[in-house]
C-alpha cells in the first residue's frame, strides 16, 4: 500500500505523539516502583531489618552441669557421668536402614532400639539428629568412632548425665532426677527456660528435688543462624552458664552405706544424729533401690518390682515412716512425770501385772508383774503398770507437751520428700481429728507409745538426742551449699531439768548396761563408748483377751506383716553422749532381739570411723558377731564398687 | 519486494550492518544479564555450577540468536510474521492437548536440549502481526470498528489458550502488549476508555457477587487476592512470599547487606529467590542503591527502543519495537510491583535477571528483531 507522502507523515507524526506518550508513562510506572523502593529500603528499613534479624537468630540454651553432691568429707554421692552416645541424621546418612544395620553389627542394639530410632528419624526433619542409643561404654563408643567412614550420618557425642555411684545407699535421702513433666511445670513459678529443653531433668525427690534451685545452675545461651526450615547454619557467639552449687551433706558415706548393709533386706530404718548439733550422720531405709534406674527411665517390669514389693523398698522409712513408738515412748512419759511432780525418781509403784481403770484391765507385758518398782528399774525392765499409774496421775496433755518439746508429732524440715508429722495426740488433737472425747483408756495406751501416738525414726532420733544433750537440737541434713557453711544456729538448752534429764539417762542406761536390763545383750563392753537406750515392741494387732487366756501367739508364728514392730532408741557414749540413733525393725519382733543390735552396730560404726572393733563386744558375741561383720555386703573403700546384690 | 525494500536509498551490507546495530543497547543487555549472572552465582552459595553457570550459557546461545536475528533484513521478518503466528498459535494448540504439565502450570514442548514453551514465542509473534496488520492499513481507518475488532482477535484468540493452560501472568502479558501495540498504531483512545470502563465494572461486579451461587472466581482465587490485600492475615500461608520479600528488600536499607551475605536468601526465607523473586535478593544484597541502579539501566534499555521507534519512519518498524519495549516493560513493571507487594503474586519473571532459559531466550530473540529493524531502517 503507498501512500501520500502526506498522508504517511501525519501517520508518523501519531505514532511518534503516541510513543512518546507511552514512555512518559512507562517512566511514570518507573518512579512510582522507585518510589516504593524508597519506601521500602529508606523508610521502612529498620523495622524491617529487624524482623529479618529475628528470622535469622535463634536462641539457644546451653544446660549448665549440675551441682554435685557430696557427703560430710566431701565423698561424691551424685555428680554427672559423661554420657557418650551415638546420634543419626538422616540427612547425610542417605540408607538409614542400612547404616543402622551396620551400627547395630558393631554395638549391641535390640530390634526395638532400632525399630523406635527409624520411627523417629522418619518422622522429624531430616537434618535433625536422632538418638540412637546412650550410655555407651567407651569400647563400643570408640569402635563407632573407628568405623565413621561407613558410618554415614552416625555422630558419636559426649554429654552429661546424673549418675550416683553410691546407688543404693541415697536412693532416698539424695532421691533422682527425671526428665521435666507437665506437673513440674505446673507446679513451679516463673520457670526456668532451662525447664523447656526436650528431656531437661530436673530433681523428682529428695535433696535433688527440694535443693534444685541450687543445683540446677544458670543457663548458658548461644546465638545461632538458623534457615527457613530451622536449620543451625553456624553459631555467632556463646555465653557460658554458671554451673550448679554443690551440697554438702552431713551425712557420712560410709556409716550410711554400713547402715544400709547392716539392715539388708529387713524393712527397717536407721537415723544416726550427732546429740551436740542436730547432724544427720545417717539415714537409711531399707530395702532400697536404685536411683539411675530412674535417670536412665525404668522400665515398666522393673517400676512394678519396686511398687509390688511388700517392704516398700521406694518409701523413705527413716523420714516419712509413722510408727507406734511402743516403749521407746516411755521416756516421754517419765520426763512428763517427773517434770510435773506427780514423782521422782526414787518413788515407786507396785505391779500386780495389770491395772484397772473404770472397769477395764490394763495388763503389763510381764506376766505376774514386776512386784514395786521404781523409775530406774521401770525403764530397765520396761514396765508397762508404772506407766499407767504415771500418766493417769499427770494426764495426756502433759506427756503431750513433753512428747512436743522433745520434737515429737512436729515436722522436722529437712530437703526429703514426704517428711512425716505423725502424731503426738491430746484431748484438742482427738476432738478435732476424731470428734470424740479423750478417755482414760487413751491416755494408758499412750504411756506406752500406742494407741494414737505415732512418730518416724527421725523424730526417734531427735528425741533421744535432745534427751542425751539436754540441747533443743534441730536436725541438719545440708552441711554446706557451695562454699557457704549451713549455720547450725543456737542450740538453746531444753526447758527440762537437768536431774530429770539425768534419772531419765539413768534408766536408758539401766535398760542396757544391768543385769536385768531388756536391751543388755546389745551391750558394748568397751567403756568409753557405751551406749544407753530403751526397746520398743509396738503391737499392730489388738491382742484379744481370749488369746491372752490361752497365750499369746509368739511372733515367729505370725504371718510377716502381723508380726510386732522392733524399735530401739540409744545414745553413746552414755558419759559423754555424741550420737544419737533410732532403728525401726517393721515387724521385726522384739525390739531388743531385732532393732537393738542394728544400733549398736551403727552407732559403733560411727564412732570408730572404721568397722567396729570385737572388743567392743561382749565375749560370748563376738564369734558371731565377727561373722555377720564379715558377710556385710559393704562397698570396697578404693573403688566404692558394692557386692553384686542378688535381690532388689 | 516490499515497499521498504524500495524506499531505501542504500541498504547496509555485510560488516556495515555490524555497524548499524544500536551497540549501547547490546551493552546495556549485556550489563543488566551480569548483574544476573552475579545473583545467581550469590544466591547459589557462592558456587557457579548451579545456576549462574547454564544461565550464562543460555544468555551466549541468545545473544548468538541476537545477531542473526538482527542480520536478517526487516521486511523478511514482516514477510514472516503471519507464518510465524500461526505456527506459534498451532504450537498452542499442540500443547494445548498433548502438552506435558509441569512446575504447576507451564506447559511446554520438550525438543531434547531446549523445552520451547509456544506462550513464550507467542508474545513475539502476536507483536509482530500485529505490527505487520498495522503497516499494511491505511491509517485512516485503524478506528473503524471492523478494522479494531481484527487485531482484538488476534489478541484474543491465543490468550484464551494461554489462560486455560492456565497461566494467568502470560495471558495478562498478550493483552497488555497487544494493546499497547493498538494504542501506538493510534486507535481511538475511546476504544480503550470503553475497554477500562468495562474491566472496572468487572472487578466490581467480581467483589460484588463474591459468596454468592454467581460469583466468578473460585474460592481459592479470592483468597488470593485477599492475601495480597492484607499479606499479614497468613504470616505462614499464603502471605508468606510477599511478607519475606519485604523484609528482604527493607533489610537491605541504602547500600545492602554486602554481596553474598543477603541473609534472607542465603537462608532460604525467600521464595522463588532465584527465579521470580531474585530482584529481592539484589535489593537486599545491593540496597536501594543496586536497586534503584537496575531501574536506571532498565528505563536506558527502553529509552533506546523508544528512541528507536522514533527515528524509524518505517509504520512496521516502529510498531515492532514498540511492542517489544511494551513486553519488555510490562515484565519489569509486574515483576517489581509483584516483589514489592503492590500487585498479588503472578508467575512473572523480571527479564534478563531471572533464572530460566526459554524466557531469556525469547527475549534476546525479541531485541534481536529490535536491532534489525534499527538496521535496517529506512535512510
Amino acid at each position: 500500500m503507498k501512500l501520500s507522502p502526506r498522508l504517511a507523515e501525519e501517520s508518523n507524526q501519531k505514532l511518534n505523539r503516541r510513543a512518546l506518550l507511552l514512555g512518559g508513562a512507562m517512566g511514570a510506572m518507573f518512579a512510582v516502583l522507585g518510589g516504593r523502593m524508597r519506601y521500602l529500603q529508606v523508610d521502612q528499613a529498620d523495622a524491617l531489618q529487624l524482623l529479618a534479624e529475628e528470622n535469622r537468630i535463634a536462641i539457644r540454651l546451653i544446660p549448665p552441669a549440675r551441682g554435685l553432691i557430696l557427703d560430710r568429707n566431701g565423698k561424691l554421692i551424685g555428680g554427672n557421668e559423661q554420657n557418650y552416645r551415638v546420634l543419626i541424621t538422616r540427612e547425610s546418612a542417605g540408607d538409614v536402614e542400612l547404616v543402622l544395620k551396620r551400627l547395630a553389627s558393631l554395638i549391641p542394639l535390640t530390634e526395638d532400639d532400632l525399630a523406635q530410632t527409624l520411627k523417629e528419624v522418619k518422622s522429624l526433619n531430616p537434618f535433625v539428629p536422632v538418638t540412637v542409643a546412650e550410655r555407651l561404654s567407651w569400647t563400643d563408643f570408640s569402635k563407632i568412632a573407628l568405623n565413621a567412614p561407613s558410618l554415614p550420618g552416625v555422630v558419636p557425642e559426649v554429654g552429661l548425665s546424673r549418675h550416683y555411684p553410691l546407688d543404693y545407699d541415697f536412693a532416698h535421702v539424695v532421691g533422682y532426677v527425671g526428665p521435666v513433666s507437665e506437673k513440674d511445670l505446673a507446679e513451679i513459678d516463673g520457670p526456668d527456660p532451662l525447664l523447656s529443653i526436650p528431656k531437661f531433668q530436673i530433681g523428682k525427690i529428695g535433696v535433688e528435688r527440694w535443693l534444685e534451685d541450687d543445683l540446677r545452675g544458670l543457663a548458658g545461651t548461644k546465638r545461632i543462624e538458623v534457615n527457613s526450615a530451622g536449620r543451625v547454619m553456624r553459631e555467632l557467639d556463646r555465653e557460658e552458664g554458671l554451673a550448679g552449687t554443690d551440697i554438702r551433706l552431713t551425712i557420712d558415706a560410709d556409716v550410711q552405706n554400713f547402715a544400709q548393709a547392716r539392715l539388708g533386706e529387713e524393712s527397717a530404718a536407721v537415723v544416726v544424729m550427732d546429740v551436740t548439733n542436730g547432724d544427720i550422720i545417717c539415714c537409711a531405709s531399707a530395702p532400697s533401690f536404685d536411683p539411675n534406674l530412674f535417670v536412665r527411665g525404668i522400665s515398666f517390669a522393673e517400676y512394678n518390682a519396686l511398687t509390688e514389693n511388700d517392704h516398700r523398698p521406694l518409701a523413705n522409712k527413716a523420714v516419712s515412716g509413722a510408727y507406734p513408738p511402743g516403749s521407746t515412748f516411755k521416756v516421754v512419759t517419765a520426763l512428763a512425770a517427773l517434770d510435773a511432780g506427780a514423782t521422782t525418781a526414787e518413788d515407786k509403784v507396785s505391779c500386780p501385772g495389770f491395772i484397772e481403770f473404770s472397769g477395764t484391765k490394763f495388763h503389763c507385758w510381764k506376766h505376774g508383774g514386776h512386784g514395786r518398782v521404781k523409775l530406774q528399774r521401770s525403764l530397765a525392765e520396761s514396765c508397762d503398770v508404772y506407766y499407767y499409774d504415771m500418766a493417769q496421775k499427770v494426764g495426756i496433755d502433759k506427756i503431750a507437751e513433753m512428747g512436743r518439746k522433745l520434737g515429737l508429732g512436729q515436722r522436722h524440715d529437712l530437703p526429703m520428700s514426704a517428711i512425716a508429722t505423725a502424731a503426738m495426740p491430746d484431748k484438742a488433737w482427738k476432738l478435732e481429728k476424731y470428734k470424740k472425747d479423750w478417755r482414760i483408756g487413751d491416755t494408758i495406751n499412750a504411756s506406752i507409745g500406742q494407741g494414737y501416738v505415732l512418730a518416724s525414726p527421725l523424730q526417734l532420733a531427735v528425741m533421744t538426742a535432745r534427751i542425751a544433750s539436754g540441747l533443743a537440737v534441730v536436725p541438719r541434713l545440708v552441711r554446706a551449699i557451695g562454699d557457704q557453711e549451713v549455720p547450725i544456729g543456737e542450740v538453746l538448752p531444753l526447758d527440762i531439768a537437768v536431774e530429770h534429764l539425768a534419772a531419765v539417762r539413768d534408766g536408758m542406761n539401766a535398760v542396757v548396761n544391768s543385769d536385768q536390763g531388756t536391751g543388755k545383750s546389745s551391750r558394748i563392753v568397751e567403756p568409753t563408748m557405751a551406749m544407753a537406750g530403751k526397746t520398743g515392741t509396738s503391737q499392730v494387732r489388738n491382742i484379744s483377751a481370749a488369746e491372752r487366756e490361752t497365750g499369746v501367739v509368739a511372733n515367729d508364728d505370725l504371718p510377716w506383716n502381723r508380726r510386732d514392730h522392733a524399735l530401739f532408741v540409744g545414745f553413746a557414749p552414755y558419759d559423754a553422749p555424741r550420737y544419737a540413733v533410732a532403728v525401726v525393725v517393721e515387724h521385726g519382733g522384739g525390739g531388743a532381739l531385732a532393732a537393738a543390735p542394728i544400733a549398736r552396730d551403727v552407732i559403733l560404726r560411727a564412732l570408730y570411723g572404721g568397722l567396729p572393733p570385737l572388743e567392743a563386744y561382749p565375749e560370748s558375741q563376738r564369734g558371731r558377731i565377727d561373722t555377720m561383720l564379715k558377710e556385710l555386703p559393704l562397698r570396697d573403700p578404693v573403688t566404692g564398687m558394692a557386692p553384686v546384690r542378688t535381690k532388689a | 519486494m516490499t515497499y521498504l525494500l524500495y524506499s531505501q536509498k542504500e541498504i547496509p551490507t555485510g560488516l556495515r550492518k555490524v555497524l548499524y546495530l544500536s551497540w549501547p543497547l547490546i551493552i546495556l543487555i549485556a550489563s543488566v544479564a551480569s548483574i544476573g549472572f552475579l545473583m545467581l552465582y550469590s544466591i547459589a552459595g557462592g558456587t557457579l555450577d548451579t545456576w549462574a553457570w547454564p544461565q550464562m550459557q543460555r544468555f551466549g546461545v541468545g545473544m548468538v540468536l541476537l545477531f542473526i536475528v538482527a542480520m536478517v533484513p526487516i521486511w523478511f521478518w514482516r514477510s514472516m510474521s503471519v507464518a510465524a503466528y500461526v505456527f506459534a498459535f498451532f504450537l498452542l494448540l499442540v500443547v494445548q492437548f498433548f502438552g506435558t504439565v509441569g512446575m504447576g502450570a507451564q506447559r511446554w514442548i520438550d525438543l531434547g536440549f531446549f523445552r520451547l514453551q509456544p506462550s513464550e514465542m507467542m508474545k513475539f509473534t502476536l507483536v509482530m502481526v500485529l505490527a505487520a496488520y498495522y503497516g499494511r492499513l491505511d491509517p485512516r481507518l485503524v478506528s473503524r470498528p471492523l478494522y479494531v475488532l481484527v487485531p482484538v482477535l488476534l489478541i484474543v484468540t491465543p490468550t484464551v489458550l494461554v489462560l486455560m493452560q492456565p497461566n494467568l501472568g502470560t495471558s495478562l502479558m498478550l493483552i497488555l502488549a497487544g494493546a499497547t501495540v493498538m494504542f501506538a498504531a493510534g486507535v481511538s483512545l475511546w476504544y480503550f476508555g470503553a475497554v477500562f470502563a468495562l474491566g472496572v465494572s468487572a472487578i466490581v461486579g467480581v467483589f460484588t457477587l463474591r459468596g454468592t451461587p454467581w460469583q466468578f472466581l473460585h474460592d481459592y482465587q479470592y483468597k488470593r487476592i485477599d492475601t495480597f490485600l492484607d499479606p499479614t492475615a497468613d504470616p505462614l500461608g499464603a502471605g508468606y512470599n510477599i511478607i519475606q520479600a519485604n523484609i528482604a528488600l527493607g533489610s537491605g536499607g541504602w547500600s545492602g547487606k554486602g554481596f553474598m551475605q543477603g541473609t534472607q536468601s542465603r537462608l532460604n526465607f525467600l521464595p522463588e529467590k532465584h527465579t521470580d523473586f531474585i530482584f529481592t535478593t539484589l535489593a537486599e544484597e545491593f540496597g536501594f542503591v543496586g536497586g534503584f541502579s537496575i531501574l536506571c539501566l532498565y528505563a536506558a534499555i527502553l529509552g533506546f527502543c523508544l528512541f528507536a521507534a522514533l527515528r524509524n519512519r518505517d509504520r512496521f518498524s516502529a510498531l515492532l519495537i514498540i511492542g517489544v519495549a511494551a513486553n519488555f516493560f510490562f515484565y519489569i513493571a509486574v515483576n517489581l510491583s509483584m516483589v514489592m507487594g503492590m500487585v498479588p503474586v503472578v508467575g512473572v519473571p523480571l527479564p534478563l535477571l531471572s533464572y530460566g532459559g526459554s524466557a531469556m531466550m525469547v527475549l534476546l530473540v525479541g531485541f534481536g528483531l529490535v536491532q534489525s529493524a534499527h538496521v535496517h531502517r529506512p535512510r
